[in-house]
């Protein structure tokens, strides 16, 4: 604890609290950590509409009827994995290497865009064996939830081409870095709502 | 090429609309020209527009909620007229369809673009300045919260020239809402507007939570907070937790409207009830957003003009804490008649009526602070006793109906549109108008004129009475809310008696302006040159009065609570140890455009949304995009303040107490 006090260049005597203003690195994590909180809520709001609508199927389709399982455990191992080389790309942010950067954020990024294909490929199929959002309120909000965190990857893989961009014109700057890590903690909050998904959604699919 | 847009659009027929719109025009028309023949446009979008300075956005905020209170207050002048008139045969003036839209807007633009900015406005002004710092965590992302909010408001206002608004309600209900029972664009206007603004207020949540959380003064720990910040860091909390389930309800009501989806429809299993459950989880702690900054306002006006420490602190910190938790499980309130079930109305009436404990708990603190000291009746005190009778009386008609037997009487009758009014009005309006009284000699360097000022609290203050009670008894009497004529002649003389209020409020929203402009042209005979013109006991007083763009030279060391306070006395150490050393250059955060470039390319967003014109909306998007990643690649944010201009700014400006 001391340790991570004196890494950030204050007085560990002194309670955290009272030492005044926290250093940029420390608020511009803290306040995203806020955001991913509240980004968190509204997911929340699209799980509770998927949890009172997931039986309204109106006379069509079921999710056990149109879910395949070993689809989606290929999906979720592709981004659970991306959250693995995301890390290690985090921690050569740290270290300030370059190369082995380019190296686990572009394997990130493929795995983010097998994940977003694969997730495209399922939402094509159903719609064209006749189970788009409109055909019921179970499908609506199974589209709206899935597809929202598919939106969400999606962005996070356009924020990391920005990111690469950003180190490769204006290199290692304090302000690089942070968003880096900022990066980092977006792109795991996303596993963490898709292992929800992945368990309420598919799994609970009945 | 235009969607649906087409001069059909411009209610050329209407007269009551064509006139509204010639005088907006000319309004505005003049201010702008005033501002052009003045040379006055360099100096705003140097020192304005561009300004990520939080006291230069509190107060713009402010003033767009004032802005906003006159549009919100026409059109509750208009609903009041209408029910004066149109009793047993007589129809009034509006017909039903204008009148639909009348109570929609009024709901929406006094809630999201007249408390919510001015309750915003004055948390951006006064956290930093009572935290003793130098702004607040995130200065460029403050100017993108007020210019989004700004695009929601001129949204909303372009509702009234080309096209219609909601007939809907403030909230928008399913399935009225949906597409096959409001084709138009109203509710289209209704859902982009709060969306934008509703992204802004999100990151103002988290600007200032993060700020009052991780940006304080020296010694500055959280039991010496200033209450103030207490409310406003238990507001954004609820910010943080309560806005994105709004926009995810807003954007469940947009994929039904745009993209045939079925989550409130009537038909394919859509769910109606599950909006409105869904809208008051936002909207109850909405409520409490509101409130609570108000209730800081109240804390440090009864504080400072009664000469004494605020009673009871902590128990009001607990109070606070308490009731920013609560506020999230009493939403049901909203809806007991739904059909929930005896079990389930019984808790959330409970509930309900457990929040009213840490309430009373705040009155009795500020009486207790009050008993035994020297209070001096300056405007924002007459402001805090009003609210005090005011909101007790409102509070109480709000536990009577959190007995669902009570309020499956009087839900959606004129009671219940009393009632909030009662907490609205007697608790937000009389905290942000004594927050204005309190904080505008820090602002701007001069008081506002006390008699004035009172004058506008005693039409407020009787105003709201002669208004609202009588929609008591109407209530009783069985009045329902949102009727364009009623065949009860027996009601009209109450719905009179009811106008009467609404014109006395206008004389007192006429009477601020007035106040606002004998003040400024008096300046010269008014100001406070001292810093500190109520004799305060929070940090923001020990700086010149307006501050620097920087706040303080040098971050005071706190060591107390009402610290300023403890070092004017003498009875504490100087606020700033060291003071005698030399003075070094200052960084401040550079100015960007980013914020209101946002904003206008946001503006063509929502704009080509609601008309559906595609390639107008692609190019929105794209230019808000290209805005933000223009900003991602600026590294010179910040420029330096040399020593000398600060020190000279400290030799012509700086009274040091004691």
């Amino acid at each position: 604890m001391s340790a991570t006090a004196e890494s950030l260049g204050v007085n560990p005597e002194v309670p955290i609290s009272l030492q005044g203003p926290a250093p940029a690195r420390v608020v511009a994590g803290f306040g995203f950590w806020l955001f991913l909180l509240s980004d968190i809520i509204l997911f929340a709001a699209l799980f509770a509409a998927y949890a009172v609508l997931s039986s309204a199927t109106a006379g069509g389709p079921t999710g056990a009827e149109l879910f395949d399982k070993r689809h989606v455990f290929m999906e979720t191992l592709c981004l659970l994995t991306s959250s693995v080389t995301c890390g290690f790309g985090t921690l050569a942010v740290t270290r300030t290497d370059a190369r082995s950067v380019y190296l686990w954020m572009m394997a990130t990024f493929a795995l983010g865009v097998a994940f977003v294909w694969m997730e495209l490929s399922e939402f094509v199929g159903m719609v064209s064996m006749g189970a788009g959002p409109s055909h019921s309120a179970f499908l609506s909000s199974f589209f709206a939830l899935v597809g929202t965190h598919g939106l969400h990857v999606s962005l996070g893989l356009a924020w990391l081409v920005i990111m690469l961009l950003q180190m490769s014109t204006i290199g290692f700057q304090p302000m690089v870095a942070r968003r880096f890590f900022c990066f980092g903690l977006f792109w795991h909050a996303l596993d963490i709502v898709w292992i929800g998904v992945f368990s309420i959604v598919y799994l609970g699919a009945h | 090429m235009f969607g649906r847009l087409s001069w059909a659009a411009i209610p050329f027929d209407q007269p009551i609309i064509m006139i509204t719109v010639a005088t907006v025009g000319i309004v505005l028309g003049s201010v702008l020209g005033l501002v052009t023949l003045k040379g006055w446009w360099p100096y705003l979008w140097r020192e304005w527009i561009t300004s990520v300075d939080h006291k230069r956005i509190g107060v713009m905020y402010m003033v767009l909620a004032l802005v906003m209170l006159i549009r919100g207050f026409s059109d509750a002048i208009m609903m009041r007229t209408q029910q004066a008139l149109a009793a047993g045969g007589a129809m009034g003036y509006l017909p039903p369809e204008h009148f639909d839209q009348i109570f929609s807007a009024h709901g929406t633009i006094m809630i999201f673009f007249m408390a919510m900015p001015f309750v915003i406005g004055l948390m951006n002004f006064a956290v930093p300045l009572q935290l003793g710092v130098r702004d607040v965590a995130f200065p460029v992302l403050n100017s993108v919260s007020f210019w989004l909010t700004a695009a929601g408001v001129l949204l909303i206002n372009l509702s009234l020239f080309i096209g219609e608004f909601a007939r809907t309600g403030w909230l928008a209900y399913p399935p009225l809402s949906e597409l096959a029972y409001s084709p138009g664009v109203g509710v289209d206007y209704y859902l982009w507007s709060l969306q934008i603004s509703g992204l802004g207020t999100l990151l103002s949540g988290i600007n200032l939570t993060t700020t009052i959380l991780k940006i304080r003064a020296p010694g500055m720990g959280y039991a010496r907070m200033p209450v103030f910040c207490w409310t406003a860091l238990a507001s954004n909390l609820l910010i943080v937790a309560a806005f994105p389930v709004l926009t995810a309800t807003f954007a469940m009501l947009l994929l039904d409207r745009y993209c045939d989806f079925h989550f409130f429809t009537n038909d394919l299993g859509g769910n109606p009830m599950m909006y409105v459950s869904l809208i008051w989880i936002w909207g109850h702690p909405e409520v409490y957003i509101l409130i609570l900054p108000a209730f800081g306002v109240f804390s440090e006006v009864v504080a400072t003009f009664s000469g004494k420490p605020l009673f009871g602190y902590r128990s009001m910190v607990l109070a606070t804490m308490a009731i920013c938790v609560l506020s999230f499980i009493v939403w049901l309130h909203h809806f007991f008649t739904m059909g929930a079930g005896a079990d389930v109305n019984a808790f959330f009436g409970i509930m309900t009526m457990i929040i009213a404990v840490p309430t009373g708990v705040k009155i009795f603190n500020w009486l207790f602070t009050l008993y035994g000291g020297r209070v001096r009746f300056t405007v924002p005190v007459y402001w805090t006793l009003g609210f005090m009778v005011t909101f007790v009386i409102g509070g109480m008609t709000g536990v009577l109906m959190a007995i669902p037997p009570a309020d499956f009487v009087l839900h959606n009758s004129l009671f219940l549109i009393a009632h909030f009014h009662n907490v609205a009005i007697g608790g937000v309006v009389f905290g942000v108008m004594a927050g204005y009284n309190y904080w505008f000699p820090k602002a701007f360097g001069f008081k506002l004129n006390e008699r004035l000022g009172k004058a506008v609290f005693w039409c407020w203050f009787f105003g709201f009475y002669l208004a609202f009670m009588p929609l008591y008894a109407l209530g009783l009497m069985g009045a329902t809310r949102r009727m364009q004529h009623y065949p009860d002649l027996n009601w009209q003389p109450l719905m009179q008696v009811a106008l009467s209020g609404a014109v006395l409020i206008f004389l007192g929203i006429v009477l601020t302006g007035v106040q606002l402009a004998v003040s400024i042209r008096a300046r010269g005979r008014n100001r406070d040159l001292t810093g500190d013109p109520w004799g305060g006991r929070t940090l923001e007083w020990a700086t010149p009065s307006p501050p620097p763009a920087w706040n303080f030279t040098r971050l005071p060391q706190v060591d107390r609570g009402d610290a300023y306070w403890a070092a004017k006395q003498g009875s504490g150490p100087a606020l700033v140890p060291g003071a005698e050393r030399p003075i070094g250059p200052v960084h401040v955060p550079r100015n960007t455009p980013v914020g209101v470039f946002v904003a206008f390319f946001v503006v063509m967003l929502g704009f080509a949304l609601i008309w559906r014109i595609e390639w107008l909306a692609v190019l929105g998007l794209i230019g808000a995009v290209a805005v933000a990643l223009w900003q991602a690649w600026q590294k010179d944010r910040e420029m330096i303040v040399a020593a000398d201009e600060v020190s000279n700014f400290e030799r012509l400006n700086v009274r040091r107490p004691a």
